[in-house]
Formats: C-alpha cells, structure tokens, sequence
C-alpha cells in the first residue's frame, strides 16, 4: 500500500516569478455556483490575504486551488502549471500546503503521528526538530491524541505539519479563529519567519488586525468576486473603505 | 477422569479448541470487514465469496496446476486481493459516491454471481482439500489430542491478525490509513493518492478473507456456499465488536469463537444461536458494539 511513485511533475523554478495566477475562476458546489470569475495573482515570496465577509468566497477559493470543490472552470496556474485539469493529489507537489479553516487534526492520530502524516513533497522542508522549536508546546504533547489538544495548539499543529512537507507556498484559511489574542501574536511571529524564509503565503482572514501589518496586498472579495485590490502602501489611505467594504 | 461442570477434561478441552478455531475465522473475516468499512464504509457482502475464492483458488490450483498448500497460502491471496482490487477500480469507485447502501447491495451481487457461477460448475456439495502433509497427525498433549493442523491454523490466523494491526496502529501507511478514514478529502490535499489507497485497502480486507479461505479448505469441504453460511454468523461478530475497530474485531471473533464452543458443551443446542444472543445483548446495550465509537 505504498504511495505510488508518481511521475515528476513537470515544474519551472523562476525566481521573482508569479507563484500563483488565478483567472476567471468559477466554482460550484452540486447546482450552486460560488466563485464567479475570481481574478488575482500571488508573487513568489509574497504575502496576500483574502478578506471579506462571511460567505464571500474565500475559503471557497483556496478550497478550489486544492481541488477540492465541485466543478471549476477558468484557470489555476502555480508556478506556471496549469493545475485545472489535475487530480487533487497532485497538486500539493508542486510546492503547496494548506491549513483547512476547522484545521482538520486527526482524532485516531497522536500529536507527532498527525504531525508525520502529511508526505514530503519538495526537499528543503523544517526538520521535525526546528518545528519543536518553532512550537515547543507541541513537543511537550507530542504523544497525546491529536484532538486533545488547545484550540490554540491545534492550530499550531495545523501549521506546523506542512512546513515539514518542503512546501513553498502555504493556503492558510482562518487561522486566528477563536484563538486568545497571545495565541494570536504567535503566529503573527510565526508567518514574519516564514516569510522571512522565502515562503508564499494566502491568507484567508477575518481579523484585519491581524492581517494588516503582515501582508504585502490585500484581496477584498464579495459575492464570488474580487472587488478591490489594495496594497500595503495604500492601506493607511484606503482604512475606511476598506472597513466599509468589510462591514466593521 | 478429571471433570470439569460435569464435563470430561478431554470433551471441554476438544470443544474450546474447535471453538478457537472458529473464532479464528471470525477473527480474520471481521478484521478484513473492518479493514474496508474503515475506509470505505461499505458493508462487504462480497466478503464470504471471497473466502470461498480462496479455498477454491486453493483446491483448484493444486487440482490443475499443482500449486501445493504452502504456495496456496501465499497465492491464493493475492490471487483474491487482485480480483477484489479489478471490483473496487471498475465497479465501487463508480458508485462511491451514492449512498452506501448501493455498495452492499452491489457486493451482494456480487456474491451472488461468484456463488452461482461456481455452483453450476462444481455443484453444492463441495470437494475436499487433503492437510498437508507437514502438518497431519496432532500431538497427544495429556488431557487431549491437539491436530497439528488446527494448532497451525490458529497459530497463522492469530499471526496475520497482529500483523494487520500492527501495520494499521504502528506504521505510517496505517497513519495514512487512519487518517484517510477521517477525512479522505484533506489527505488528498496533503498529496496522498487516496483512490489508490482505497484501491488496495479494499484488496487487503479480501485478501485477508482469502488467506481464511486457504486455512479453510482442508478442515471444511470446499464449496460455493462455504462462505455465505459463514458470513451470517462474522456479521454477528461484526455487530458485537462494533464496526470499523481493528483490535476489536480480533478479539470479539477469538472470543465469540469460544462462546460457541463453550454452549457446544453444556448446551449444544444453543450452539448456533448463542452469537446472536449475545448480538441482541450488545446492540440493547450498547448499540456501537463493545469497541465501536458511540457516533
């Protein structure tokens, strides 16, 4: 029952390059349609958010640049491969690891086992002992059952299990969620040094707070689209629309 | 004599080794069962014929080819397990994503066909398979005569069941396993090939069946209905132990196994409905089974 050896996918390495080009994405869910014509781009090293309101499509797209929503049309390049026609298995090997807004922590798992679980997929990954160091709480429990933990620890699970993977670009949705603020301020340290590896980084956020000073441009979605591109230059200008768009 | 209740040393003895045995059966089809429910959550009714494949692969490879038992126990198996992995790729997967009653209902077809087709070729009253010649004879052990055979199958079936579990609670395939259980959509997006992985789970739960099948085939006439007399009663067992629980499944078949030989000896008229007896106490008690997770 071993992982078959999968053909190397075919994979261009261009630095400064677009890591993500998302065009005319639509999306649906059995006869709903969610995304309707999501257009934006991500730079490698970059670190963008998707913001808006509840509903407006944001997990919707980071669930379907990983395949796993109904019917897509449009087009997902990553790093250059289109990946619409992929099957979703594949497409985490081109370099992408994604936390699921409910983080997605297996219960039948122990801490270290769901941190193990998720397969290498480029070389260059954290080794198990710098992410123990990242996240010292999570060696402390390294042998309790994975839904056990904090809501807070859960969260660092989720995040820590792809950094081991090599991935270079990481979909994060909702990851400050229910969290304490001192929780929150921990991994607002922790995407600074991901960041400052080289990482790529979608975030998917309901806290602007949070957000804003990490990010490098802000996507504003709203009913399956992007309505307004802002970067971080802009912000300070733009605050207020920017909160009327949000609704806080 | 020693006596124990009333009942000859040698008697209670012979009975509860039978009873072992039985339970060792159990033991392996309901771990393969729990095996595919886990990750399929399909009730495999094609899982008595499979049992009934192997012994039959068993009977007729040595019969036409000359495959002896040793060989058998090994072929015989991935024979079955590739056959369960052409039904997975080419019938299952193309209904996995209905409601899983259309899975039973297709497996039970399945089984159906397989039996039917056998039946009009060998008939119903089945062939026998001899004991290999390695293993014939028994020990005396003082209080009662132990068949070589019967202490291998036992030995062999408790063997493949540890292995079983060890390989899902210990390694990381069994984690990816696990895991996939859960939530099969997110271990794609970690980059496991999940369909893949049902693809060959489902050919390891009928392979183990198989394997039953080959221990089988000389201690029971070879059959086309072998399996589907058998099949009631692991179901049972299944109920008992709660589905989907790998340890559970081992131990409930062990166990239910000597139940059976037990009533066998103070009240054998009970013998075959003892299990379901105790199914009726479980599912009013404890509907999840004895290892099952309350949903």
């Amino acid at each position: 029952m071993n992982q078959p050896a999968e053909s190397p996918v075919e994979y261009q390495d261009r630095d400064g390059a677009e890591m993500l080009r998302v065009s005319d994405l639509h999306a649906f869910y059995g006869e709903s349609h969610i995304l309707h014509g999501v257009d934006f781009n991500v730079k490698r090293g970059e670190l963008v958010t998707l913001l808006g309101r509840n509903g407006a499509g944001r997990s919707t797209t980071l669930k379907a640049i990983m395949n796993m929503v109904g019917r897509r049309t449009g087009s997902i390049m990553i790093n250059g491969n289109e990946t619409l026609g992929m099957p979703a298995h594949r497409i985490p090997r081109l370099g992408i690891g994604y936390c699921p807004e409910e983080r997605g922590i297996f219960a039948s798992l122990d801490v270290e086992e769901n941190l193990l679980l998720p397969p290498t997929v480029r070389s260059g990954g954290m080794s198990i002992d710098e992410i123990y160091e990242m996240f010292p709480n999570l060696y402390e429990r390294r042998r309790s059952q994975g839904t056990r933990l904090s809501g807070g620890e859960q969260q660092m699970l989720a995040m820590a299990r792809i950094l081991r993977t090599g991935a270079r670009m990481l979909l994060l949705d909702e990851i400050t969620e229910g969290l304490a603020p001192v929780i929150v301020q921990k991994l607002g340290q922790v995407l600074i040094k991901l960041k400052e590896r080289g990482m790529t980084i979608v975030l998917v956020e309901q806290n602007f707070r949070f957000a804003a000073p990490l990010a490098d441009r802000h996507f504003v979605m709203d009913h399956g689209l992007i309505v307004e591109e802002i970067s971080a230059a802009e912000l300070p200008s733009k605050r207020d629309h920017l909160h009327s768009l949000l609704g806080v | 004599m020693t006596m124990i209740f009333g009942v000859p040393l040698a008697v209670f003895m012979g009975q509860l080794l039978l009873g072992l045995i039985n339970g060792a059966f159990y033991a392996l089809l309901s771990l393969g069962l729990a095996v595919i429910f886990g990750l399929l959550k399909i009730v495999n009714f094609a899982h008595g014929a499979m049992y009934m494949l192997g012994a039959f692969a068993t009977l007729l490879g040595m019969r036409y080819l000359g495959i002896n038992y040793w060989a058998a126990l090994l072929l015989a198996p991935l024979f079955v397990g590739l056959f369960g992995m052409l039904i997975e790729r080419f019938l299952l997967r193309r209904i996995a994503h209905l409601d899983h009653l259309y899975g039973l209902l297709l497996t039970f077809g399945i089984a159906l066909i397989l039996e039917g087709t056998l039946v009009n070729f060998f008939g119903v009253s089945g062939a026998r398979y001899p004991t290999p010649e390695a293993l014939q004879g028994g020990y005396q052990t003082g209080f009662m005569f132990l068949p070589k055979y019967r202490a291998f199958v036992l030995v062999a079936a408790i063997v493949v069941c540890l292995f079983t579990w060890y390989m899902i609670e210990r390694t990381r395939l069994g984690a990816y396993l696990r895991a996939g259980t859960e939530n099969p959509a997110l271990m794609q997006a970690f980059g496991v090939n999940v369909p893949l992985l049902i693809t060959l789970t489902y050919g390891f739960g009928v392979a183990l069946a198989a394997f039953a099948g080959v221990l089988a085939a000389p201690l029971y006439p070879v059959s086309p209905t072998m399996g589907s007399n058998l099949l009631i009663v692991v179901f049972a067992v299944v109920v008992i132990g709660g589905m989907g629980s790998i340890l559970g499944a081992v131990i409930t078949g062990l166990t239910m196994g000597l139940i059976e030989g037990l009533t066998k000896v103070y009240y054998p008229e009970a013998a075959n409905t003892v299990i379901f007896l105790v199914m009726i106490l479980v599912l009013l008690i404890r509907p999840a089974g004895l290892f099952g997770k309350e949903a």
